[in-house]
């Protein structure tokens, strides 16, 4: 197949380029989801983020949070930011973040003003916003634009077998084109975690990893109550044929294809080495892994699953795609490629990467993924540690 | 081209994972290699089921099951080629 060599994109004021052109409503804190729920409820063409946190953190959890708003914020799917907190301080960092990468922001705190108030100059703004970004028009973008991140989940046989090695076809194919790739899961690579350290670009990507790595296995037995046995792999895993942990990362690994990664990431942080594949630590809790790389500033997402899972983002449209024909065929819905018939041969591995490239491009085009059409928008913060 | 009763991933792997529902005793096994698209068989020596493995040689206790061309874990009973390969006969590394 001819890839081509471009997309429709919205052209960002910083040179980036966004799959969508949201114009959002970022609460800072839990306590301010009704107000900012309350604006974009007022004003049409807005959308509200809430989630649980931002009260009384501290240290690195602290920084996490202020990473995942800002990040956020400054995705290229993003036109346009209306930042409400409860208080002004918080609020400024954030919106100060964002304003430099020069799209439109504005931030109001509640505290001295109440809800209403503060609903009131937020709608107003919020308008300004809406209709401005309303105005934006796709224009052609080189692929190296995209900034594609994947992760999988509801894992199966497959998985392993097909939709993950998919995905692999894909990043081996559009590497060439400069694209930034991401993969997250620091849990879910136990098992193949050498052989996933070897498969870094540098030394210093290899160390990085390993502490990454090694840095999760302890806290997990630290916490862990028995080796983890029981499991991983889990009683499902194992009815479904997987045999050890080993395996079970073997198969989410096929997800980088043959590539190498060349910088590992903090959750939601930015890469900063250009073009190329990243590893960024991550939970393997779906809806945090990709809120984290959204906020990395991946502007549309992969998603292979086996038996389903049916998660979406607000603002970084997820792709997904299963090789499981039962899946494909009960939940079809919720499955945007289908490329369970590399299991019968009627289709290989290079024919299902060029239909994910496809289906890949015509939401990147903007055509809406089954999970926006579902009105699927998990926006899940990970939290490092509770709260002061 | 013909469905295959199991896939195999990568030319070095011992093991093949079966894609029907389920295969036969006896039943001579098409398995497909998806790295090289050759095709190679197998006769299953029991019923497996979807999604679970097949050995493609005879193992010995100690050697190491080879899946996406990497160790996945270690042979504890010996196995022929065609037995089922899973926990009863296989267990990882890691713990």
């Amino acid at each position: 197949m001819q890839i081509p060599k471009s997309f429709l994109g919205y052209k960002r004021e910083n040179g980036r380029a966004g799959t969508r052109n949201h114009v959002i409503i970022l609460p800072v804190d839990d306590i301010s989801n009704a107000c900012a729920e309350a604006v974009a409820n007022n004003i049409k063409g807005t959308m509200a983020l809430p989630h649980s946190y931002g009260r009384l953190q501290f240290g690195a959890d602290l920084e996490l949070h202020f990473r995942t708003m800002i990040g956020t914020g400054k995705n290229p799917n993003v036109a346009a930011v209306i930042v409400i907190g409860i208080e002004p301080k918080w609020t400024k960092r954030i919106v100060d973040e964002i304003a430099k990468t020069g799209k439109p922001v504005e931030g109001f705190h509640i505290e001295r003003t109440g809800d209403i108030g503060t609903i009131m100059k937020a709608s107003k703004k919020a308008q300004e916003f809406s209709q401005w970004a309303s105005e934006k028009q796709r224009e052609e973008c080189p692929l190296s634009d995209l900034w594609i991140s994947v992760k999988c989940g509801e894992s199966d046989t497959t998985s392993g077998l097909a939709s993950n090695p998919t995905v692999g076809n894909l990043m081996e194919k559009l590497e060439p084109f400069g694209v930034h790739l991401c993969f997250g899961e620091t849990s879910e690579l136990t098992g193949a975690e050498t052989v996933c350290a070897a498969r870094a670009a540098t030394n210093e990507a290899k160390n990085k990893f390993m502490k990454t790595w090694n840095s999760y296995n302890d806290f997990i037995l630290k916490e862990a109550t028995d080796d983890l046995s029981e499991s991983q792999p889990t009683a499902g895993n194992i009815a479904g044929g997987l045999t050890t942990i080993e395996e079970k990362a073997f198969g989410n690994f096929q997800k980088i294809g043959n590539l190498k990664f060349i910088d590992v990431l903090e959750p939601a942080e930015e890469p900063k080495k250009g073009k190329g594949l990243y590893f960024m630590d991550t939970s393997s809790a779906a809806a945090e892994c990709v809120t984290l790389q959204a906020a990395g500033g991946f502007n549309i997402h992969l998603f292979p699953t086996g038996q389903g899972n049916i998660i979406g983002n607000p603002i970084e449209p997820v792709v997904k795609l299963t090789a499981n024909p039962l899946t494909a065929k009960l939940m079809k819905e919720h499955v945007d490629c289908d490329v369970s018939k590399i299991l019968s041969r009627e289709m290989n591995l290079s024919q299902a990467g060029d239909e994910l490239i496809k289906t890949m491009l015509r939401v990147a085009n903007g055509r809406l993924t089954c999970a926006e059409a579902l009105g699927h928008r998990e926006f899940v913060m990970t939290k490092l540690y509770r709260s002061a | 081209m013909s469905q295959p009763d199991l896939i195999i991933h990568d030319e070095k792997d011992n093991v093949g994972v079966v894609v029907i529902e389920t295969t036969k005793k006896g039943q001579e096994c098409n398995a497909w290699i998806m790295e090289n698209d050759k095709t190679v068989k197998v006769n299953s020596t029991n019923e497996v089921p979807l999604g679970h493995k097949i050995a493609l040689r005879d193992l010995a206790e100690g050697d190491t099951i080879l899946k996406y061309g990497h160790d996945i874990g270690k042979v504890v009973r010996p196995i022929k080629k065609g037995d089922h390969v899973h926990v009863h006969n296989v267990k990882t590394k890691k713990w």
